[in-house]
C-alpha cells in the first residue's frame, strides 16, 4: 500500500486531477458548477504540466456542449484519451453523441457535477435529474459521495472504461462535493499508473480510425439488421460490473480504501435500509452510525455503479433480515411510477428473489421518497425521520423529504433539533461580504489546519445569487475523523460576522451552540458595542451564555493598507479564539500562507498582509456579556412595507433568508411570479448616494440613461404637483423650451442605489464656482436615507409626462419615460442593464422578452425578485429565459405565435364587423402603431372593442375577446450576451436573421463568458487574458455586426452608451420600427475585464474603447436603400488613440504585459492593425454609393416591401 | 577632430547621450541609437511606487469580485508566475548590455531608503554602467521646510551611494532655494554627476470639460536657458560631472552647453519627434561647426564660456529683465 498524501481540495480540483493526468485531450464547454473542472485542465496545460505519459494535454473549449461532446467523440474515434465535464443542460447536450460514443464502445469518462435540469425555473444547484436523463445513452453511470470517492472513482472510471470499453458518466453532487473543500487522501500519480493498464490504452489506440488499416463506422442500418447489430454489445455490458469490482478490488490494494458496486453500512441484522446514490450517502452513513450506536437495526445501501445496474450484486449486498426498504432519489419525474433508482430496485429485488441471489426469505416492503433537489438541505434529521416513516404499518409512499408540501402532503415531517454532530468537531460559521474576502480566508484556514495538524476538515460555501454587495456563508468543520456531514452547520460552537450590517439582517445567533463564541466586527469598542446590538441579538448572547469578542478590521485593515479586504484580520481572529491550533503556531501558519499566496503578487502585498496579521490581536477584545436585554432596536422588516402581503408572504420571506419554510402552496404550479418586486427589497447597499445640485444641473438626462439601476430618474411636471412636497424635495424649472412653465426634478432611490458613481462620471456639468463640484455629488447614505425615501416616494407619484409628446430622440427628454426595469442584482456599476433599462422606457409597456441565460437571465429572473417592471396602467414587459442556446428561436416564436394570434383577430373582427361596427373595425385593422401616439389610439380602440365584446355572447366574440390585445403591437426582444450570440446560441441567432421577422435582438456584449467567470468568447479581442485564454487570445474578435449585414435585410448597429448615448438611443429607436430583424451589439463594460466598476469607470472604458477604434459605432438600415442611400452609416470618428492607450487601461489586457511581455507585444501590434483594417473597411463599405447601385438592390428592396 | 568626453568616469564617444526616455525600451532601439552615434543611454526611469501601485492593481483586479457569485468564483486564470517587480527592468539592463556596447545608465526614482538602494543594487548587479537617480518631488505639504527635502536628497544619495560601486549621478530640479549649494551638498554626499535640469509634466487645464488635463509637451530650445545658466554658474567650482538635458535640439545647442562646462549633453525632445537619426545630424553638424571654428576638441571648448571664463560673468547672475535692460541702456 502507498504511504499516506493528504491535500485539502475541492470536489471538482480533485476530479480534474485525475482526469487531466490520465488524458491527452479535454474538450469543454463551460457551465456551473462544472467549469472549474475543464479550468483547471486549462491551467495545468498552460503551465506545461505532463500527464502520466509525459503529454502536455490539449484543452480546447468549444460553442457549446454539443460540440464540445462532438469534438470528444472524433477525439476518441482517432485514438486519444479524451474526457470531458459538464453538468445539466449542458449533459443534456451531450446526449446524442453519447449514445454514440456507447454504441461504438469507446472508452471515455465524462465527469459530471450533477445539476438541476431547468424545468418551471433554473437552478445551478445540485440534483440528480441531469444525470438520471442519459441514464438510457449506454454510459456506464458511477457514482461518488465525497471529495474523497470523486477522487477515487474518477480513477476508477478510468480504469474501468479502458478495460470494458464501456464509456463511463461519473458523477457527484454539484456544489455540494464539487465545491465542497475538503481533506482527503491524495490519489498520487504513481497510483495513477499502478491503476491505468497500458494494454487497454494500446488497445484503444489500435481501434481508432487510421486510413493506414480503415475502416467504416457510423453507418445507416435497415431493419434487418439494426436490432441484431445492437445487441451484440451485450458482453461487454455484462462484464462491465465485474471489471468496476476488479478495479475497484485493485484500488483497495493499493490505497486501502475499498469500495464496492452497492456497499452496505449498517447492521448486519438490520431491518430498515436506505437506497440511495451521491453526496446524501455520507449523511445517511452517518445518521445510520449514530442510530445503530443507539441500537435501531437501520442500514444504507450506498449505489455506486447504478449502470449496468448488476442485479445479483445487488441483492448480495442486501442483508438478509431486512423487511422494509426506502428507496431515495434526488430527482423528479414527474408522472412516472417512481423515480428511477426506485424502480431498478424494485425490478431487481424482484427479479434477484425469483432467481434466488437473495438472501431475502420474502420481498421486502419497498417505497420510495424524493430528497434534496437543487441542493435543498438533507440531514440526519431528515434521514432519521425516512427510517422512522419505514416503522410505520403504513408508511407514506411516494413522498418527499426536507420541504412542506401542503398540495399533496407527500413530505414527511422531522425534528429539526434531531442532530449527529460530534462534540469534538469544531463547527464555525462565518458570514461574510464577497467583497471583503471571508471565503478566500475561510479556505485557506482550512488548508492550515489540513495541512498542520491531524484533523480532517470541510467546508462549504454558501453564495448570493446577487452581485452587488454579495453575501457569503462559510460553513467549517475540523474533527479527528474523515467528516461525512453533507449539509450545513446549524449548531455552530464559533460563529463570525464579518460585516455589522448583518446583525440586523440574519439571526446569526440562531446557530450558536450554548456557550458558543461570537465574533463580531465592528467599529464600536468593547464598551459600546452593547448599546449598539439589536434586541434579539442581546437576547440570544444572554441566553445562549455566549462568549462575545469584538474586532475593529476596517481600522486594522485600513491602517494596514488593506482597504476592504478584512480577510486575514478575520481568520487571525478566529485562529486565536478557536484554539484549533495553539495561537503562536496559527500565526506562524498565515504568515506562511499569505507569502504562498502573495508571493507572486509582489512583496509588498504580502508585507500588507503580514502587518494586518500582526496588528489584529491587539485590536481583539471579549466584551463582558451582561445579563439584562437592555437594547430597544428590532431586527426591520427585510421587505418594503408598501409590498403586498402576498408578495411579501412569500418573496418576501426568500428575500428574507428564509424561504426553506416557505411551502408547496407558496409557489405557482408552473413557475410563474409577478414582475415589478425588486423595488421592495429595499438593500441600502451605498455608502455614499448622488445628491442633486439644481442649480448647476443642465438637465442632459446623462447620469438617468447610464444609471444601471434605474436609482437615479428625472420627472417633469406641473408645479401645481409640488402641493403637499416634503420639505426637503428638490425642484426646479424645466429648461428645454419645449417644457416652457413646468418643474424639473431629479430624484435618486436612495435605498436601491448601489454608489457606483456611473453618473457622478458622466455628468458633464460642473460648479461654475468650485469646479470639483457637478450637478449631482456624492454625500454619505445614512443620514440622507430618511429624507430621500420620503423624496422618492413624493417622486414616484408625481404623474408621469405624456409619452405622446415627447421627442423621443433627444435624450433629454426621453428619460423622462419611466423605466420598466429597475433596481437589479447586477454588479454594482453594470455595463448591460442601462440597455435593458433603456429598451424598457422606450417599448416596456408592449415587450415580450426572450433572455438566454447568462447575467441578463440571473439579474432579470433569479429569486426573490425581478427588476422587470411595470408602469402606472399595470403595463410591462413580460420575461421567459428558455435555455442558453435558444433564445433567438424563442423569441421568434413569440413573435410568430403573436403574428398568428393578430392574423386570427383581424378575421374575427372581421367577421364581426357588423357587431363591433365598420369603423371600429377599420380603425383596429388599418391603425398606424409606429409611434406613441398610435399605439396609444390602438389601446383606445382595444378597449372599445372588448368592451363591446364583454357583452356579446357569440362564441367567435369570447376567442376575439382573448385575443384582442395582440391587435396592439408587441415589440419582441431577445435578450443575451456575447456567449450565446458569438457561441452556443450563433446557429439559432443566425436562422433568425435570416427569418425576416420582426424582432429585436440584442447582445449584452461584455467579449468573455461573465457569468460563468470569464471564459474566454469568440466576441473576445485578440490579447485579453481569459479562462482558455491565459496567453492571451490570439485570434481577432468575430465580426457579428458584419455576417448580420450580408443578409442585407437585417438592422444591424454596434452601440456604446458610454461613449455615444444618443447614438445608442438613435439605434434603439431604429432597430424597433425596422419591421424586420433588428440586431444591436452592445458594448458592455464588465467586471470580467478587470476595471473598476464600482468605482464608476465603465463610460469612460466604452469611450476609450471607441476612441481608439476597438469598438465601432454605426448602423446598417437596409431601408435606406430604398432611398438611394448606402445602408451603412459608420458613426465612429477615425481611431483617436492607439489602442495601447485603451488596452493597458484594462487588466485583461494588461495582466498578459505582466505575464508574457513579448506576447503581450506582438498581439498588442496586431490588434492594432486589426482595429486600422476594421476601420477602413467599414470605411469602404460606408461610402459605396447606393444611387446608382439602386438597381442592384432591387431584389433587397423587394424582400423590406414584403415585409412592410 | 576629438569630439570624446568623459562623464561621471566613462569615457565617452561624443557627448550625445540619449536622456530617460523610452527611447531605450526595446533591444532594436537601443542598436538603432549606438548605430546612430549616441555615446550612451539613460534607460527610463524605474519608478518603485509605480512597482508598488501595480502589484496593488494587479491584486485589487484578481480578486475583486471573486468568491461571490456561485457561478463565477473568480474572473481571471490565477497567474503562476506576474512579472510586476523590477525584473523586466533588471532583464532589459541585462538584454541591453549584451547587445550595444556603449554605456546603460539606469534611472531609478524609489519611494523609501530602502527601495533606493535594493533597486539601485539591484541595477548595478544586473550590469547598468551607471545610475542616475530621478529625485523629484512636489512638496505641498506647507508645514514642510526645504531643508527637510535638501537633507532627503542628500540622504536618499549617500545611502544610493554607499549601496553600489557603479557612479551616481543625480538628476536635479532648478526648484531650490540655492541650487549651487544643493549642488554642493550632493556633490559633498558623492555624488559622481548632476543633471540638470527634470523636466516636469505640467498640468493644463481643459475649458470644455473643467478638467485638469496631463499636457505632455516635448521641450522647446527655449528651455535649454535654465540649465545653460546652472551649468555655467557650476562648472570648474565642483568636482563632479556635469550634463545638461532639456530643450537641446541642434548641435549649436550642444555645442553652447558644452561652452557652460557640460560634459555631456542629454536629447530627448528632439529624437522623439525627429527620430533616432537626427544624433547623426547633430553630430556632424558639431564636428562641422566645430572645424569651421577651428576648435580641436569638445574638451578644449568645455567650459570655455562658464561663468568663470566667459568675457562677463555677470551676466549669468541677472535675473530680471529690467536689471538686463538696464545693463544694455549703460552699454
Amino acid at each position: 500500500m502507498s504511504a499516506k498524501e493528504y491535500i485539502t481540495i475541492d470536489g471538482n480540483e480533485a476530479v480534474a486531477n485525475v482526469a487531466y493526468r490520465c488524458n491527452e485531450v479535454m474538450c469543454i464547454y463551460p457551465i456551473t458548477p462544472s467549469s472549474n473542472m475543464g479550468e483547471w485542465c486549462d491551467q495545468w496545460s498552460s503551465e506545461g504540466i505532463p500527464n502520466l505519459w509525459g503529454t502536455i494535454p490539449q484543452v480546447i473549449e468549444m460553442q457549446s456542449e454539443a460540440g464540445a461532446a462532438g469534438a470528444v467523440h472524433g477525439s476518441l474515434q482517432t485514438g486519444a484519451l479524451t474526457c470531458t465535464f459538464t453538468a445539466s443542460q449542458g449533459l443534456l447536450l451531450k446526449i446524442p453523441n453519447m449514445f454514440k460514443i456507447a454504441g461504438e464502445l469507446t472508452p471515455t469518462v465524462f465527469h459530471i457535477s450533477a445539476r438541476t435540469l431547468a424545468t418551471h425555473a433554473l437552478s445551478i444547484f445540485g440534483d440528480h435529474s441531469d444525470v438520471m436523463s442519459a441514464r438510457s445513452t449506454g454510459f456506464a453511470l458511477i457514482s461518488s459521495a465525497s471529495v474523497q470517492e470523486a477522487m477515487d472513482f474518477a480513477l476508477i472510471a478510468q480504469a474501468s472504461t479502458l478495460e470494458s470499453r464501456i464509456p463511463f458518466l461519473h458523477f457527484f453532487d454539484g456544489f455540494r462535493t464539487s465545491h465542497e473543500v475538503s481533506k482527503i487522501e491524495m490519489v498520487t500519480e504513481d497510483v495513477m499508473r499502478q491503476m491505468i493498464n497500458e494494454d487497454f490504452v494500446i488497445a484503444h489506440r489500435m481501434r481508432a480510425m487510421n486510413p493506414e488499416h480503415p475502416v467504416l463506422r457510423g453507418t445507416a442500418q435497415n431493419p434487418d439488421v439494426f436490432f441484431q447489430a445492437r445487441e451484440r454489445c451485450n458482453p461487454f455490458y455484462q462484464k462491465c460490473p465485474e471489471i468496476t469490482q476488479k478495479v475497484m478490488d485493485k484500488f483497495a490494494a493499493i490505497t486501502g480504501r475499498q469500495y464496492k458496486l452497492f456497499q452496505y453500512v449498517g447492521v448486519p441484522d438490520a431491518e430498515r435500509i436506505v437506497i440511495l446514490m451521491g453526496s446524501g450517502c455520507e449523511t445517511a452513513h452517518e445518521t445510520v452510525e449514530y442510530l445503530t450506536a443507539r441500537g435501531e437495526k437501520v442500514g444504507v445501501l450506498k449505489v455506486r455503479l447504478y449502470r449496468p445496474f448488476d442485479v445479483k450484486k445487488f441483492c448480495e449486498a442486501l442483508p438478509p433480515t431486512i423487511e422494509n426498504i426506502t428507496v431515495l432519489d434526488r430527482t423528479k419525474e414527474a408522472g412516472s411510477a417512481g423515480e428511477p433508482l426506485y424502480l431498478d430496485v424494485v425490478a431487481a429485488l424482484n427479479e434477484g428473489l425469483s432467481n434466488g441471489w437473495c438472501s431475502l426469505k420474502k420481498m421486502p416492503k419497498v417505497i420510495c421518497g424524493r430528497y434534496g433537489l437543487s441542493c435543498k438541505e438533507f440531514t440526519p434529521a431528515m434521514v432519521k425521520a425516512v427510517f422512522d416513516n419505514l416503522k410505520l404499518e403504513n408508511p407514506k409512499n411516494h413522498f418527499t423529504v426536507g420541504i412542506t408540501d401542503d398540495v399533496t402532503n407527500t413530505s414527511l415531517e422531522y425534528d429539526s433539533e434531531f442532530s449527529t454532530e460530534a462534540d469534538d468537531v469544531v463547527r464555525s460559521v462565518f458570514y461574510g461580504l464577497g467583497s471583503d474576502g471571508t471565503v478566500g480566508a475561510n479556505k485557506n484556514s482550512i488548508k492550515i489546519i489540513g495541512e498542520n495538524t491531524d484533523l480532517y476538515a470541510q467546508g462549504y460555501f454558501v453564495y448570493d445569487s446577487k452581485k452587488a454587495g454579495a453575501v457569503t456563508i462559510s460553513h467549517l468543520r475540523f474533527g479527528p475523523r474523515s467528516i461525512r456531514s453533507t449539509y450545513l452547520i446549524d449548531k455552530a460552537n464559533f460563529v463570525a460576522c464579518h460585516q455589522p450590517v448583518f446583525l440586523e439582517r440574519y439571526d446569526m445567533l440562531k446557530q450558536l451552540v450554548p456557550g458558543g463564541t461570537f465574533l463580531l466586527n465592528t467599529p464600536y469598542s468593547k464598551d459600546e458595542i452593547w448599546d449598539k446590538l439589536p434586541r434579539p441579538v442581546q437576547q440570544s448572547l444572554i441566553e445562549k451564555k455566549a462568549k462575545f469578542y469584538v474586532i475593529d478590521a476596517i481600522s486594522v485593515a485600513r491602517a494596514t493598507g488593506m482597504g476592504s479586504r478584512i480577510n486575514t484580520i478575520m481568520q487571525t481572529c478566529f485562529f486565536a479564539l478557536s484554539g484549533v491550533l495553539p495561537r503562536e503556531k496559527a500565526i506562524t501558519e498565515i504568515k506562511k500562507s499569505i507569502k504562498k499566496t502573495y508571493g507572486r503578487k509582489g512583496e509588498d502585498i504580502v508585507q500588507k498582509n503580514i502587518a494586518a496579521v500582526e496588528h489584529t490581536l491587539a485590536k481583539l477584545f471579549e466584551v463582558q456579556v451582561p445579563d439584562k436585554v437592555t437594547s430597544t432596536i428590532e431586527l426591520p422588516p427585510p421587505f418594503s412595507a408598501e409590498a403586498p402581503e402576498e408578495i411579501k408572504s412569500t418573496l418576501g420571506v426568500i428575500y428574507g433568508n428564509r424561504g426553506d419554510e416557505l411551502p408547496v402552496s407558496a409557489f405557482s404550479p408552473d413557475g410563474t411570479f409577478p414582475t415589478a418586486t425588486a423595488r421592495y427589497e429595499k438593500r441600502n447597499l451605498a455608502l455614499e448616494i448622488p445628491v442633486w445640485d439644481e442649480k448647476t444641473c443642465i438637465q442632459c438626462g446623462k447620469c438617468v440613461v447610464i444609471c444601471p439601476h434605474a436609482a437615479i430618474r428625472m420627472k417633469v411636471y406641473a408645479s401645481e404637483h409640488l402641493k403637499n412636497a416634503p420639505p426637503t424635495f428638490k425642484s426646479t424649472d424645466a429648461r428645454a423650451p419645449e417644457f416652457k412653465g413646468l418643474k424639473y426634478t431629479l430624484q435618486v432611490a436612495p435605498e436601491d442605489c448601489t454608489g457606483c458613481i456611473l453618473c457622478i462620471e458622466v455628468c458633464p456639468a460642473r460648479n461654475k464656482v468650485e469646479a470639483k463640484l457637478k450637478a449631482i455629488n456624492m454625500q454619505p447614505q445614512p443620514p440622507l436615507r430618511l429624507q430621500e425615501r420620503e423624496n422618492w416616494k413624493f417622486f414616484l407619484d408625481i404623474p408621469d409626462y405624456d409619452r405622446r409628446k415627447l421627442k423621443v430622440t433627444q435624450l433629454r427628454q426621453q428619460q423622462i419615460m419611466t423605466p420598466l426595469f429597475e433596481f437589479s442584482g447586477a454588479c454594482a456599476g453594470c455595463g448591460e442593464t442601462p440597455y435593458l433599462k433603456l429598451m424598457s422606457q422606450l417599448f416596456g409597456d408592449r415587450v415580450v422578452a426572450a433572455n438566454a441565460t447568462g447575467c441578463s437571465s440571473i439579474y432579470g429572473g433569479n429569486l426573490p425578485t425581478t427588476p422587470w417592471s411595470v408602469n402606472k396602467d399595470g403595463r410591462g414587459p413580460t420575461w421567459n429565459n428558455s435555455l442558453f442556446e435558444d433564445s433567438a428561436e424563442f423569441g421568434l416564436g413569440f413573435r410568430v405565435s403573436i403574428d398568428k394570434q393578430r392574423d386570427l383577430a383581424i378575421q374575427f373582427c372581421k367577421k364581426l364587423a357588423n357587431v363591433l361596427g365598420d369603423d371600429l373595425v377599420t380603425g383596429i385593422i388599418n391603425a398606424d402603431q409606429r409611434d406613441e401616439s398610435g399605439i396609444y389610439e390602438q389601446r383606445q380602440r382595444v378597449a372599445a372593442l372588448k368592451q363591446k365584446l364583454a357583452s356579446s355572447q357569440l362564441p367567435e366574440a369570447k376567442m376575439l375577446f382573448a385575443l384582442a390585445d395582440s391587435l396592439i403591437r408587441r415589440s419582441v426582444w431577445i435578450i443575451g450576451g456575447d456567449g450565446w450570440a458569438y457561441d452556443i446560441g450563433y446557429g439559432g441567432l443566425d436562422h433568425v436573421l435570416a427569418s425576416g421577422k420582426d424582432v429585436n435582438m440584442i447582445v449584452l456584449d461584455t467579449e468573455v463568458y461573465s457569468n460563468t467567470g470569464g471564459q474566454m468568447s469568440k466576441s473576445t479581442p485578440r490579447g485579453a487574458i481569459a479562462r482558455f485564454a491565459a496567453g492571451g487570445k490570439p485570434m481577432a474578435k468575430k465580426d457579428l455586426g458584419l455576417m448580420a449585414m450580408s443578409y442585407g435585410n437585417v438592422y444591424v448597429a454596434s452601440v456604446a452608451m458610454g461613449a455615444r448615448d444618443e447614438h445608442t438611443l438613435k439605434a434603439f429607436i431604429e432597430a424597433e420600427s425596422y419591421p424586420g430583424v433588428s440586431l444591436i451589439i452592445a458594448y458592455s463594460h464588465c467586471i470580467a475585464h478587470g476595471i473598476d466598476l464600482d468605482r464608476g469607470l465603465g463610460a469612460r472604458q466604452q469611450k476609450l474603447a471607441v476612441d481608439s477604434g476597438q469598438w465601432l459605432l454605426y448602423r446598417y438600415d437596409p431601408r435606406r436603400v430604398e432611398r438611394g442611400e448606402n445602408p451603412l452609416q459608420l458613426d465612429s470618428p477615425p481611431p483617436k488613440i492607439k489602442l495601447e492607450e485603451y488596452l493597458m487601461t484594462e487588466i485583461r489586457f494588461k495582466m498578459l504585459t505582466k505575464t508574457k511581455p513579448e506576447e503581450a507585444k506582438r498581439l498588442f501590434y496586431l490588434a492594432q492593425k486589426d482595429v486600422e483594417a476594421r476601420y477602413r473597411f467599414y470605411q469602404y463599405l460606408a461610402q459605396r454609393d447606393f444611387k446608382t447601385a439602386m438597381v442592384q438592390s432591387t431584389e433587397q428592396k423587394a424582400s423590406v416591401e414584403t415585409q412592410l | 577632430m576629438d569630439i570624446t568626453t568623459t562623464y561621471i568616469g566613462m569615457k565617452l564617444r561624443s557627448p550625445l547621450v540619449v536622456s530617460a526616455s523610452h527611447l531605450g525600451d526595446s533591444i532594436e532601439g537601443l542598436k538603432k541609437i549606438e548605430d546612430c552615434g549616441g555615446a550612451a543611454v539613460v534607460l527610463h526611469s524605474l519608478f518603485e511606487e509605480q512597482l508598488r501601485l501595480e502589484a496593488y492593481e494587479i491584486d485589487h483586479h484578481l480578486t475583486h469580485g471573486t468568491e461571490s457569485y456561485p457561478e463565477a468564483l473568480s474572473y481571471f486564470p490565477e497567474p503562476q508566475e506576474l512579472l510586476i517587480g523590477p525584473e523586466v527592468y533588471l532583464e532589459h539592463i541585462s538584454k541591453a548590455k549584451k547587445a550595444v556596447k556603449m554605456p546603460i545608465i539606469a534611472s531609478l526614482n524609489g519611494s523609501t531608503v530602502g527601495g533606493w538602494t535594493k533597486y539601485a543594487k539591484k541595477m548595478e548587479e544586473a550590469g547598468a554602467d551607471a545610475i542616475e537617480l530621478n529625485i523629484y518631488n512636489i512638496p505641498t505639504d506647507m508645514g514642510l521646510p526645504g531643508s527637510e527635502i535638501e537633507k532627503t536628497y542628500v540622504e536618499i544619495l549617500a545611502s544610493v551611494k554607499s549601496a553600489v560601486k557603479v557612479p551616481v549621478a543625480v538628476k536635479l530640479s532648478p526648484y531650490f532655494s540655492n541650487m549651487a549649494n544643493m549642488a554642493k551638498r550632493l556633490v559633498d554626499a558623492g555624488a559622481d554627476g548632476l543633471v540638470l535640469f527634470n523636466r516636469f509634466y505640467q498640468p493644463d487645464i481643459d475649458l470644455e470639460q473643467l478638467e485638469v488635463v496631463p499636457n505632455i509637451l516635448l521641450s522647446t530650445p527655449m528651455e535649454m536657458r535654465l540649465p545653460l545658466r546652472w551649468i555655467a554658474i557650476l562648472y570648474g567650482r565642483l568636482n563632479t560631472s556635469l550634463a545638461a538635458t532639456s530643450g537641446i535640439h541642434s548641435a549649436t545647442d550642444v555645442i553652447k552647453m558644452i561652452m557652460v562646462g557640460a560634459d555631456v549633453t542629454m536629447l530627448c525632445s528632439v529624437l522623439m519627434r525627429y527620430g533616432v537619426e537626427q544624433l547623426v545630424k547633430i553630430e556632424r553638424d558639431m564636428i562641422q561647426w566645430m572645424q569651421e571654428h577651428e576648435y580641436e576638441s569638445v574638451s578644449q571648448m568645455k567650459g570655455s564660456m562658464s561663468q568663470k571664463s566667459c568675457p562677463d560673468p555677470s551676466a549669468f547672475e541677472r535675473a530680471q529683465y529690467m536689471r538686463a535692460l538696464a545693463t544694455t541702456k549703460t552699454l
